[in-house]
């Protein structure tokens, strides 16, 4: 029978030749290749990353922990349109509108903001839809990593872990983020 | 005058039983953070690094968690053998060591001082018979747990023991005719320099490590253990210290095979420019500890290089050619020395 690829190989049950059956060379061979890899470790060092103190960049399209942004004057700038709810595949996130009551407004940029914001971190799949449908550019996912964690209720994610801080310093940077949405919506489907 | 010799005879002794002591255990500890580090650098790794630089601290670490850890006995196990198994093994490993000479004699406060504490005529005796018993810790162990993992693990090693320890046996046969003595110092001395054994009984020598690898229970040969079928085998249902005393006592008998490598097959303390002063006696040392470390190395590059064999591989590989090999080695060996002396 013709194969469907080149990778298959005929199995043989030959009788193994008398250089086979001393085993010998074969070991001598195996150890030279371990040898060269102990070398090579103690030499040039181990081609693992110590993780929590050494960290890989992130590539541009990493999607992680959702951010929820503040525009140039510290307001959220999500306005509980739900867009992104209806979005989601994964029915991750759920939201409460509110209204914006008088003297908010150094907190909410327009007249209806989300009261509760919640996105559960077990059911989301990362998939980015949400940062997609916003039309406000106020959800975006970022290169942090959402922690482990031993209580299923606290992978519900509120606003206190997804709306960014105020100061300048508590800023989540986006811009590459946001450079690769653009790009991808600028390819014409 | 002989109170006074008796008694310089038992200080020395016992200071050469202590420093033996100590320094099989430091090995055995150091042997257990060596083997993850060789097995580190073999995968491309780092192995372990948060105690202390390098991890050095990871035995002293290690064997605190032991010590903390429930030391848990299953209901249905023999109580009493399964408590004294640990022990016998530990005790049996650390028994072989008396026999082997560390070094030349030395001389200090004028008297002539052997690094070695007991230079038995039979040593080699000695060691085969204590390395036999040392299977009835892995036996009664794997007994006393009452769990059918453990009791094939039993089974499997007390057969390994039984098929190596006969190849083992003629190998050092083939070695005794050359040598013409048991004593494991007389071996030493004929190899001053580079006159080693291993030149004379190349073939004897391989038998030998691969039936000293297998009675060490060290991969490729660990059936007794086999992680992934037997799960841990024999120590299955060991915990706490007792557990430690089984991986210790194993890495003390690696440190002891590498030790009876070098002494009878690698000459020993010997090496070329060997001089009976004071100081050449501690080179003498530091030469036999290297060539037991270097052993060592060898085992656990092994370990780290060469998937375990299945059991009735092994089973063929002891007794049809090991054993026929080891014959052919001897009856060569004896027609050699009867034709040409030594």
């Amino acid at each position: 029978m013709q194969s469907l690829t080149n990778r298959s190989k005929v199995v043989v049950h030959k009788e193994m030749t008398f250089w086979e059956r001393l085993y010998l060379p074969a070991v001598f061979k195996g150890m030279w290749i371990t040898l060269k890899h102990f070398f090579r470790t103690l030499l040039k060092g181990p081609s693992t990353v110590r993780y929590p103190e050494e960290k890989r960049p992130f590539a541009p399209i990493w999607r992680g922990w959702h951010v929820l942004k503040r525009d140039e004057e510290g307001r959220e700038r999500c306005t509980a349109c739900g867009l992104c709810a209806v979005a989601c595949p994964a029915e991750a996130i759920t939201m409460v509108a509110a209204e914006r009551q008088k003297g908010e407004e150094h907190l909410y940029r327009e007249e209806k903001y989300a009261a509760v914001y919640e996105i559960n971190m077990l059911r989301c799949i990362f998939c980015g839809l949400c940062e997609e449908a916003c039309p406000k550019e106020a959800i975006f996912l970022t290169d942090r990593i959402v922690p482990a964690d031993y209580v299923r209720q606290n992978f519900i994610f509120g606003k206190d872990l997804l709306v960014e801080g105020i100061e300048p310093e508590k800023r989540i940077d986006v811009s590459k983020r946001q450079k690769h949405l653009t790009e991808k919506q600028a390819v014409p489907s | 005058m002989l109170i006074l010799f008796t008694t310089a005879l038992l200080i020395e002794k016992s200071i050469l039983v202590l420093a033996l002591f100590l320094v099989t255990l430091g090995v055995a500890a150091y042997a257990t953070l060596a083997e993850r580090k060789v097995a580190a650098a073999m995968q491309d790794r780092v192995g372990p690094d948060r105690t202390g630089p390098f991890g050095i601290l990871q035995p002293i670490a290690d064997g605190v968690k032991f010590f903390m850890k429930e030391d848990f006995m299953p209901n249905s196990a023999e109580r009493w053998l399964y408590i004294l198994a640990p022990g016998a093994f530990m005790f049996v490993a650390c028994m072989t060591s008396a026999v082997i000479p560390w070094g030349t004699q030395l001389t200090l406060f004028g008297r002539p001082i052997d690094l070695q504490v007991a230079d038995l005529n039979i040593g080699i005796l000695y060691i085969l018979g204590f390395t036999s018993l040392g299977v009835y810790g892995v036996m009664v162990g794997g007994w006393a747990s009452n769990n059918k993992y453990s009791l094939y693990s039993a089974i499997r090693a007390s057969a390994q023991m039984i098929s190596y320890e006969l190849a083992m046996g003629l190998a050092l046969i083939a070695v005794v005719m050359f040598t013409g003595t048991l004593s494991l110092r007389e071996m030493a001395e004929q190899q001053a320099g580079l006159n080693w054994n291993i030149w004379y009984q190349p073939l004897g020598f391989l038998i030998f490590f691969v039936c000293a690898l297998a009675e060490c229970n060290r991969a490729p040969f660990d059936m007794a253990e086999c992680e992934t079928e037997l799960i841990g085998g024999y120590h299955t249902e060991y915990s706490s210290m007792k557990l430690g005393f089984f991986l210790f006592a194993e890495y003390i008998n690696m440190f002891i095979a590498c030790a009876v490598i070098a002494v009878v097959y690698f000459g020993g303390y010997n090496f070329p420019g060997l001089d009976p002063s004071w100081l050449g006696g501690l080179m003498g040392l530091v030469v036999m500890l290297a060539k037991t470390f270097f052993f060592i190395f060898v085992f656990m590059w092994i370990r780290w290089t060469l998937p375990r064999f299945r059991y009735d591989q092994l089973m063929q590989l002891g007794w049809k050619t090991l054993v026929p090999l080891a014959l052919a080695n001897m009856i060569l060996t004896g027609g050699f020395v009867l034709l040409f002396g030594k």
